[in-house]
């Protein structure tokens, strides 16, 4: 039985090593073989970004390599797809190898198009690469007073970094002694300022203690570098000095040239977490089609779900759970409290009052991730 | 003509119904027909809000059995 996963990031790294656990005994007497093919050698913890992006985190703390967070019973290659044959149960990689399969698994993630909204690249700064986010520091650093703007692109992963945004730009500015001399200003795409009710009811006032000014239904349209001017698509405009956005987001390229979905989303069964008519597809992370928020806790539920399954189907013929939603997503407050929420398809979250043993458990959350994400947290 | 793409946001509470018919309609082509459906209450009258307020074109909104089944045409 030969497993092929495809993407070494959250997902595919928590399935890989689920995997090779549970299925040692197999992987030994050569029965199963699991191997990973990656876009990278390093594995970045993404949270961390927004820790870059205020000057509490340096790059070189976000990295670990690839191999050494791996069983080392799986075979993994730095070596990306290129085609997908799924009705021949094969992928061609960049090197030109092929590899068979017996089960795929899909966990590619998605990638930023800031490219896709008019003058956004030029005009707006934003923390979701290494580059952008050093730059984004450089820039708060820099301003002295003024309006500072931010958009949210649709759609995005991690739909709680918005928020969190807002509240590390107060507390930032304020620590700096300038919040007097700096407007900021939210804008979200829907009717109320997050897409998880529980959450816009209960940052709601705690924006206007902050003083931060906001504006709903508000798709970034086009950016007017020049006169620094945003505008939405709905018809309204704002001034700024500066401009963070939110960047909207797509699957991977190769997902659309391969034409597995579109927008480069991969169809998938919301509790088997199945490619569409591919019963041996299994497709987790933000790779999904699903509405299910793209988070690093939604690629690890999901993994556990999709290792259980195809362990159980070697050792039973049968998956054995269904995927229930279910996300956990911290919710930074400034830099010294934090709150979470945590919900799945059926309930929705009941937000706590913000603490600081929960943002110190966050803290310590941005070591765990690596016990994490070797299966063994 | 081209075919009602179905946008299935029952039981999601994030992104939410809104924020999943907003990227399908990032997605599609003028002319184009999504149909929403959505288990959650305020998109009977959250959807048109936003279809209204950007200039695109609702075409039916229903609720059917605790499920809203609203179409929604691409104008721009
Ligand atoms: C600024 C920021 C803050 C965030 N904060 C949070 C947070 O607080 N909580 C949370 O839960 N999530 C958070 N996230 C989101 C989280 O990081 C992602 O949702 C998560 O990493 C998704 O996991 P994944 O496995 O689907 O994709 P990824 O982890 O992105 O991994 C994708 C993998 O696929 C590989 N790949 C790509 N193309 C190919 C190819 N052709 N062939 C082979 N491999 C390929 C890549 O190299 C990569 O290894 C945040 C993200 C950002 C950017």
């Amino acid at each position: 039985m030969r497993i092929l996963v495809v993407g070494g990031g959250t997902g595919g790294t928590i399935v890989a090593n689920n995997l090779a656990r549970r299925l040692s005994a197999e992987i030994r007497s050569r029965r199963v073989r699991i191997t990973m093919l990656s876009a990278s050698d390093k594995h970045m913890y993404q949270p961390g970004l927004l820790y870059v992006a205020f000057g509490q985190m340096t790059p070189d703390q976000l990295y670990r390599d690839q191999a050494s967070l791996l069983e080392g019973t799986i075979d993994f290659h730095v070596d990306p797809v290129e085609k997908f044959h799924l009705d021949q149960n094969k992928v061609v990689t960049k090197s030109g190898k092929v590899y068979e399969y017996d089960i795929l698994v899909m966990a590619t993630g998605s990638r930023i198009v800031p490219e896709q909204i008019p003058g956004l690249v030029e005009g707006a700064e934003t923390f979701y690469t290494e580059a952008t986010a050093v730059k984004l520091f450089k820039r708060l650093r820099e301003i002295q007073e003024g309006t500072v703007a931010v958009v949210v692109g649709v759609p995005h992963k991690c739909p709680i970094a918005p928020v969190e945004l807002i509240f590390g730009l107060h507390d930032y500015f304020k620590a700096r002694g300038i919040r007097d001399k700096i407007k900021i200003k939210y804008h979200y795409p829907i009717g109320r300022i997050h897409t998880i009710k529980e959450v816009a009811i209960w940052a709601k006032p705690e924006f206007d203690r902050m003083g931060i000014e906001y504006e709903t239904l508000f798709n970034v349209g086009e950016v007017d570098v020049e006169n620094k001017v945003v505008r939405s698509e709905e018809g309204t405009e704002t001034q700024y000095d500066l401009l963070i956005a939110i960047p909207p987001h797509r699957g991977m390229e190769v997902v659309e040239q391969n034409n597995l979905g579109e927008g480069g989303w991969i169809p998938t069964d919301r509790f088997k977490l199945t490619m569409n008519g591919h019963d041996n597809v299994f497709v987790l992370g933000d790779t999904t089609n699903l509405p299910v928020s793209k988070t690093g806790s939604a690629a690890h539920f999901q993994a556990e779900v999709v290792a259980e399954n195809i362990a159980s189907m070697i050792k039973i013929g049968t998956p054995v759970r269904d995927y229930d939603g279910k996300v956990y997503c911290f919710i930074e407050t400034g830099h010294d409290s934090a709150t979470y929420a945590m919900f799945n398809y059926q309930n929705p979250p009941d937000l706590k009052p913000p603490s600081k043993p929960m943002h110190w458990f966050k803290m310590s959350y941005n070591q765990m991730y690596w016990t994490s994400v070797r299966g063994l947290l | 003509m081209s075919d009602t793409k179905i946008v299935d946001a029952r039981d999601t509470f994030c992104p939410g119904p809104l924020m999943e018919l907003i990227t399908h309609m990032k997605q599609s082509s003028v002319g184009d027909t999504l149909e929403l459906l959505s288990t959650d209450e305020g998109s009977g009258a959250d959807v048109p809000e936003w279809v209204n307020k950007v200039g695109h074109e609702i075409l039916s909104n229903e609720k059917i059995d605790g499920v809203w089944h609203i179409k929604i045409r691409k104008a721009k």
